[in-house]
Order: structure tokens, then sequence, then C-alpha cells
């Protein structure tokens, strides 16, 4: 069929069809209003922006912080919103992604005109993000572990007030190591930022108990098989501490099994690694015996609270971490109760600046700033922490756990105070 | 004499978007402004597939290298923000003619290999090299390097209004720019390579040359997007170095039609605004925009204006 024929063209596709298709899919994508939402009236509820890793290298994390902020907002509601105010949560996927999640933050602050946004886990998104909802002037609560607010590299809006940052976790998780481990450690890690978090934190917790790193071996994000990277142990190693992450993992820890064999050293891990994972497949058999830091136990344990009982009855998870009914579906554990409890943080804050739309917004900033911590309960179901209004960071219970006959039990818990270093920065003394 | 049809359109439409901004604003300014930046990038890459015929698989690797070029020198430099945004648009064009010189020894399949595999090498690089550029993590930038002086005037790069004049401003000087060069004696050169390079070298033209000088111009524009979108969102980061930012600008010229002056915008605010919207219905969005390139590839082979070009204006080129 010769496609050059005007009559031909025109039986494909007719000029004034293809106008109109042009003009109706113009107008479909350029009016918010046609398929997006209804933009409700300031005044008549509090709109929290939630921009969850939905889709992407965080869609595991992104799936249960979304489930749990939806069953902590229900409670809220059912206790009588905010101030008065029912709560709206609005959700956008960021693809966790720093360029779409910037875009989400705009879309946030102007066309949603939300009062202020939480829910970022993934470090590279929240340093992308947070210079924007500053400039946006947005309230900005993070669900992430990075260091980069507490090292004053944010601004005034931006908040962690429920999960403690990485370099609290592996500080006061060092003399445990050291003591009761090795000194002499083996450090496995990805080879970017989030391995170097781990990198530089290990080394200075391990040097400051007198120990020593005897190897640290940097995999890059690419590797699929490690067999030629695990000779570099050093026979003299008394502990290795791993936080490889994603699809990769399983392999990584059935090589580092075949390699170690029986004879190997104490084993120490971040449970970043298995987030999400079951933990009773054979593919992770090699782990029997080893330790792993929690923020939270996803396994119910026999001190279990009331609250952390209540929390998982509200969010659908079972005693082992997973959805009730659905042993497979196991949840992000160790970091979405910070979705929760940051949502009643948030919460608190509002009710102390008698929060009623964006004339309280300094107030209730303020408000935030001047919170010296949160007792625990059904709102902090983790357990109680100090908040440090100056670098708006939050510091709380760290736990470390035994991997045992499939499951996770706690052998050490920290306290507050093990997770203390001293402040790099005052947000307080910047303006608004 | 140059397509003066073209020109008018040009002109007509870069009235139209200085003048929108006193028809809308809050969210869709801002997302125009994105989407002026993003067109920058695939305006660039548009003249490498679009006007030479060469399939790139890694301008990842130069709108990375006009961010960190920018980035770098506001950051460690402190230097004004003008001049950090000249060290981006430099570290592009050098790096671009380097790659050029190397990458264009091969062609077809193995020209998309070969960049490809330099646009990993770079961001690869980033991430190794993380004590400097704060590799995935990336590097928020200070505040001094959120405004700067100009004529006496102090400008926020935080102020909407400012922000979309300085894009719309540094997108109609690139097309502008590719106007004069790509419906002129070089752009008719471009597409000769891209038609028939055989032929092109009978008549005595130097292909290594033409191509080399595409490739160049179509790296040192996408520096131009890079420096301009790191210095204003403040932030760099090796997720712009990715591989799907490669394929990202690469579809965005396919959607508008490669080849044409306008294709890359059209392309660019179509997918943009395609994936905005829905991201906000269903997580599933990426599904419909598949479905879209499918329909696209079936009924519109040559992009939406290349279709229109083909068939009823062929003076959009």
């Amino acid at each position: 069929m010769d496609l050059n024929t005007p009559a031909t063209r025109a039986a494909l596709l007719p000029r004034r069809s293809l106008l109109q298709g042009i003009a109706a899919g113009g107008a479909l994508l350029t009016a918010p209003g046609l398929i997006g939402r209804a933009q409700a009236q300031a005044g008549d509820a509090i709109r929290l922006g939630a921009p969850f890793h939905r889709t992407g290298i965080g869609a595991s994390y992104g799936r249960w912080y979304e489930r749990t902020a939806n069953a902590a907002l229900k409670i809220v509601n059912e206790q009588g919103g905010i101030n008065g105010l029912p709560v709206q949560m609005i959700v956008e996927d960021d693809g966790t992604d720093p360029k779409r999640g910037v875009e989400v933050i705009e879309k946030f602050a102007t066309e949603h005109k939300v009062d202020a946004v939480f829910g970022h886990l993934f470090s590279h998104v929240v340093a992308a993000c947070a210079p924007r909802a500053g400039e946006l002037k947005m309230p900005y609560f993070l669900c992430s572990e990075g260091h980069a607010l507490a090292a004053g590299q944010f601004n005034r809006y931006v908040f962690q007030p429920s999960i403690t940052d990485v370099k609290s976790q592996i500080s006061s998780m060092g003399p445990w190591i050291a003591d009761n481990l090795g000194k002499k450690v083996a450090l496995i890690y990805p080879d970017y930022a989030f391995g170097y978090d781990h990198r530089d934190n290990m080394t200075a917790a391990i040097q400051a108990q007198g120990g020593t790193i005897t190897a640290s071996i940097a995999i890059p994000p690419t590797e699929t098989s490690f067999t030629r990277y695990l000779p570099r142990i050093p026979f003299d190693t008394e502990v290795i501490y791993h936080v490889m992450v994603g699809p990769a993992v399983l392999t990584f820890v059935k090589e580092l099994g075949e390699h170690l064999g029986s004879r190997r050293p104490e084993i120490f891990g971040f449970i970043d690694s298995l987030e999400a994972v079951p933990l009773n497949q054979p593919q992770l058999a090699f782990l029997e015996n080893t330790y792993f830091w929690e923020a939270q136990p996803r396994y119910a344990q026999p001190d279990q609270t009331e609250f952390d009982k209540f929390y998982r009855a509200a969010v659908g998870v079972d005693d082992s971490g997973a959805t009730i009914g659905n042993p497979q579906d196991v949840a992000t554990f160790s970091h979405m109760f910070s979705v929760w409890e940051t949502l009643f943080a948030i919460k608190r804050a509002m009710e102390m600046a008698d929060y009623r739309g964006p004339a309280q917004k300094i107030a209730m900033l303020e408000a935030m700033e001047s919170i010296p911590g949160f007792d625990a309960s059904n709102e902090f179901p983790q357990g109680d922490k100090i908040f440090n209004g100056k670098t708006h960071q939050s510091f709380g219970h760290q736990h470390i756990s035994k991997f045992e006959g499939g499951r996770l039990n706690v052998v050490h818990s920290t306290t507050i105070e093990d997770t203390f270093y001293p402040d790099e920065t005052d947000y307080t003394k910047m303006s608004f | 004499m140059r397509n003066l049809r073209l020109f008018a359109l040009t002109i007509a439409v870069l009235a139209g978007l200085f003048g929108v901004q006193f028809v809308i604003s809050g969210y869709p300014v801002l997302a125009l402004t994105r989407i002026l930046i993003l067109a920058v990038f695939a305006m660039g890459y548009n003249v490498l597939m679009g006007y030479t015929g060469l399939v790139s698989l890694g301008h990842a690797l130069f709108f990375a290298a006009g961010l960190y070029g920018a980035g770098l020198a506001a950051y460690y430099g402190g230097v004004a923000l003008p001049i950090a945004f000249a060290a981006g648009i430099a570290a592009a064009a050098v790096l671009s003619l380097v790659v050029g010189l190397l990458a264009l020894r091969t062609q077809t399949v193995s020209f998309m290999i070969v960049t490809l595999m330099f646009a990993q090498a770079g961001y690869l690089a980033t991430l190794h090299f993380s004590a400097i550029t704060g590799g995935d993590q990336g590097l928020s930038l200070p505040a001094h390097a959120r405004s700067f002086s100009l004529l006496g005037q102090e400008i926020a790069l935080t102020s909407a209004t400012a922000r979309y004049n300085i894009a719309l401003a540094v997108f109609a000087v690139v097309l502008l720019a590719l106007y004069a060069l790509t419906q002129g004696p070089r752009g008719r050169l471009f597409a000769a390579v891209r038609e028939n390079p055989e032929r092109t070298r009978m008549l005595g033209y130097d292909v290594g040359r033409i191509r080399l000088l595409a490739f160049t111009v179509s790296g040192t524009i996408s520096g131009v997007a890079g420096a301009l979108y790191g210095l204003m969102f403040g932030f760099i980061g090796s997720s712009f170095a990715e591989f799907r930012s490669s394929v990202e600008v690469l579809l965005f010229t396919l959607v508008g039609g490669p080849g044409t002056l306008f294709g890359p915008l059209v392309g660019t605010t179509v997918m943009t605004l395609l994936i905005d919207r829905l991201s906000g219905l269903t997580s599933a969005y990426l599904i419909a925009v598949g479905v879209l390139l499918i329909v696209l590839t079936l009924w519109f082979p040559k992009g939406i204006l290349g279709t229109i070009r083909d068939r009823w204006a062929p003076w959009l080129r």
C-alpha cells in the first residue's frame, strides 16, 4: 500500500480527527481540574502531602509506608482530627527519583496547597527535595535515616521527629559489637553514599572501642556476584559487618556462606538488607546465629509492649512482622513506624500551635522545635524518644537481634543516651 | 532563503511562552519552568538524533557534565552563578568534543553501545569520586548559590517568576540558535549526512567533521540544560547521570518528532504532563506511558510534529 497518496493518508488519519485528538489530549493534560483532585477550601481540613516511593527502587518501602500512614490517619481522624479539623492525606508517587521528588514537592506546595509534607525515605531523594521545600516554605518531615539533616545541610523547615539517623544507629552499636563479637572488623558495603555512611561511622565506632578495621570492601552497585570480593576478608577477622541491599542480597548471603563455610567469624548486619524479605528461606540459612540491627523488632518479643500490639493490629501486621494471613508479605518493620510516629508528631506540634492554616505555620514549626521528646505510647509505639529542637533530629532506642530458628530475637537494646553525639548545627538560629 | 514560516512560528511560540506567565500562576508556572529546561536537553539531543541521524544512548553524560560543572564550581569555587553556568557549559562542550572524537569512530548499533558505555563510566565516576561529588546522595548548593546580581539587580532563584523567565531566556537563546543552525547550510549538511553519508562524502564534504560538529553542539546544549537544572534546583546528584536520563531524552524527542525544531518541546511537554497527571491517579502510570508510546509508534512513527510535517506542513522541520 502506498502510504503517500492523499486518499490513503486521509483514510489512515483524517486531519480533523488528528486535530481533535490533539486538542482533547492537550486539554486533558493541562487542566488539573479534569483529572486532578478538586481543591478544597483552605481552613476546612488539614492537608498533608505524602510523597511515597510507590515505584522505583524504594517501592517495597513505599508500599508499607503508605499502608502505615493510612492506618495512622484513620486513627487521627477517629480521634477528631487535628484541632477539630479532619486530616486529609494526598499521596503522590515520586518514583524514588530525585528529579520527580522535587516536582512532587512543588506540586504539593502550589497545586495541592498542603499544610506539610511527610514520608520521604531514600536519602538521595531527600537531599534533592529538602532545599526546594525550604524555598517553598513547606514544612517537610522526613522518615529517612540520613545524617544530612542533623549535619546542618538542610534548612529550618525540615524535621525528622521519629526515626534516628544512621550516625546514631551505628555509634550506639559499636560498643556492643566490640565487647561481644570482636574488635577486628571487616566491612562489606555498597559502593555509594549509603555504604560510605556505614563505613565511616562504623570505622569511627570500632576505633573508639580500641578495635581495628581489617578490611573495607566496597562493592559496586552493578555487581550480581560477589565471589571475587570475598577473598579480601583477612583470616584474622573476628567480625564481618555487612550492609548489602537490593535484590542481590540473597546471592550475597549464599556466596558468603559458600566462601566462609562452618568456621566463620561473627557476622553483624543491618536489617535494611532484609526489610520486606521473609527470613525463613533456604538462601538465608547461613545467617543463623548472626546478628542484626533493628529499630523496631520485626518479631514480637516476650516483653512486647501494649503499644506495639496496638500498632501491629492497626496496620494489619502479625507477630512475625508480616501481613495477617499472608506470612510471605513481610513488612519494612524497622522503618515504617517512622511514618506513623511522624504523623502524630505533626499532630502534637499543630495542636500546640492551635494550627488552622498557613497563618500558624511558623508557630507550628517553633512548637515542633520546642518539643523535648515523646513518651512510648500508641502514638509512638517504637518507644520513647528525645527530640533535639536545634538539630531537628530525634534520638531513640536501638536493638540488636540474633537470627535464631528463622526468626529474630532481641539480645540487646541501647539506651537513648547511647545514641547521642555532639550537636553539629543549630537550625533555630536560621531564619524562616 | 531560510524557513520564514518556521521563523514566524518560533517568534510566536516565544511570545506565547512569555505571555502565558501573566495568565497562569502557581503550579503550572513551576511545571512549565521544568518543561522548558528539559526541552533544552531534548533540543540538544535532537541535533544529533533528529537532524544528523545518530542515536546516542549516553546523553545523560553531557547533561551531568553541565550539572556537575556548574554545581561544583558554585559549591567549591563559590563563584557567581553566571560564571558557574558558563563553567557547566564549558565542561559539557569539552567532554562532548572528546567523547565525540572517540565515539564517532563507530556507527549505528556500535555507536549506541559506545555512547552508553561512556555514560555509564561517567555515572560510575560520579559515585566513585563521591568525596567530591556527593555521589548518589548528592550536594545541596549553599545559600550564596541561590541568587545572583544582574545589572545591579539581585535575582533570587527562589522566585517563581525569576525562575520561569531565566528558563525561558535560555530556552529562547537555544531555540533561536538552533533555528539558525538547522535551517541554514549547516542544517542541510546535517540532513545530508543523515540521509546519505556516502553521497555527502562524494560531494566533497568531510562527513566525520560534520558529525563531530553535530555531536559537540548536541552535547553542549545538553550541558546547558544540565547546568541550568543544577543551579535552578540547587541540587546535584549522580541520579541525573543514570541511563534513565538518556532514555528519557530519547523518548521526549521521539514523541515530539525527531528532526523538527519544536518536536522536543512538544515531546517534553506531553511526556512530563502525562506522567505528572497520571501519577496522581495510579501507580501504574508507566503502563499508560508505554501504551502511548505504542500508539505513537503505530500511528505517528515520526513523532507528533514529524507526522504533521510529513503530511501537511513540510516547513515544520
